[in-house]
């Protein structure tokens, strides 16, 4: 992937150098053909073409910014409600992520959605504690939010 | 209606946004029965109040100023990068030390205001 970065840029500077004009907007417009030309030239990469993972990511921080103001609308409920009516516990969270990175990236955005709190990790790293606010109506919910997200962070990852 | 107007109405509502969230994260400090529910509302209520905070005053500066401050968005990014993991810490922390988790909350409550 860093490779079809560089080699990218790479290009980006030779268009600078073909157009003998060295500003930002020229690197820009270098860069979009030079994507192009990757495209087109993605059977002979020796790994998938890298802008599909550029596109993953920004759909993962789409996604990470809707939930977080999903969970703090949740919050803002729980917290104004007159009755204080919710059912903390904890529920472990099997995942298939592999990396330690992946998983740390996992826990955070547990953290930060709606009514769930990543606390513990298994020793092996495949289960992640998660204590929720509210169980009894929202463990089917959470375990499919944690899809979603474990999903988008795979279609990063590969 | 000129741009400066509108610029000074949106910031304005983005930083009202973030210090409401700020108050409701403080409400739930109080309210919440124990460690961990308070964590759920100090870590996530703060992280969008102090988003919205900061991102109102970087267009703020921008928009009036013509001043592009990369440190406020070095901000956001750092909170973000920060908040979770200090919440799992401050959860890890008091389950490993045996803080008493609370189960079921409205329970709680009719004690208390039964010795009341």
């Amino acid at each position: 992937m860093a490779f079809q970065i560089l080699l990218n840029i790479g290009l980006a500077i030779i268009w600078m150098l073909l157009r003998n004009d060295f500003s930002p907007i020229e690197f820009f417009i270098g860069y979009v053909i030079g994507i192009a030309l990757l495209y087109v030239l993605r059977r002979f990469l020796h790994f998938d073409f890298y802008f599909r993972r550029v596109i993953a990511i920004v759909k993962l921080i789409l996604l990470f910014l809707w939930e977080l103001i999903l969970a703090n609308i949740d919050v803002a409920k729980i917290v104004l409600s007159p009755k204080l009516n919710v059912e903390p516990g904890i529920i472990a969270v099997p995942t298939v992520l592999k990396t330690e990175w992946e998983v740390t990236l996992l826990a955070s955005l547990i953290s930060l959605t709606p009514g769930t709190l990543s606390m513990y990790f298994s020793e092996d790293g495949k289960t992640i504690y998660v204590h929720s606010i509210h169980v009894p109506d929202k463990e089917a919910m959470i375990k499919q939010i944690h899809e979603t997200f474990e999903r988008a962070i795979m279609e990063v990852t590969e | 209606m000129n741009a400066n107007t509108v610029s000074e109405i949106i910031t304005g509502i983005l930083i009202l946004t973030g210090t409401l969230f700020c108050l409701f994260s403080a409400f739930g400090m109080i309210r919440l029965p124990d460690v961990y529910t308070r964590s759920h509302a100090a870590t996530k209520s703060t992280t969008l109040g102090v988003l919205c905070t900061l991102f109102g005053a970087f267009l703020y500066f921008w928009i009036n100023d013509g001043y592009v401050s990369i440190r406020l968005l070095l901000g956001i990014f750092f909170v973000f990068l920060t908040a979770p993991v200090a919440g799992h810490l401050i959860c890890r922390a008091a389950y490993v030390t045996n803080v008493e988790i609370v189960q079921d909350a409205s329970k709680v409550y009719v004690k208390e205001s039964d010795s009341d």
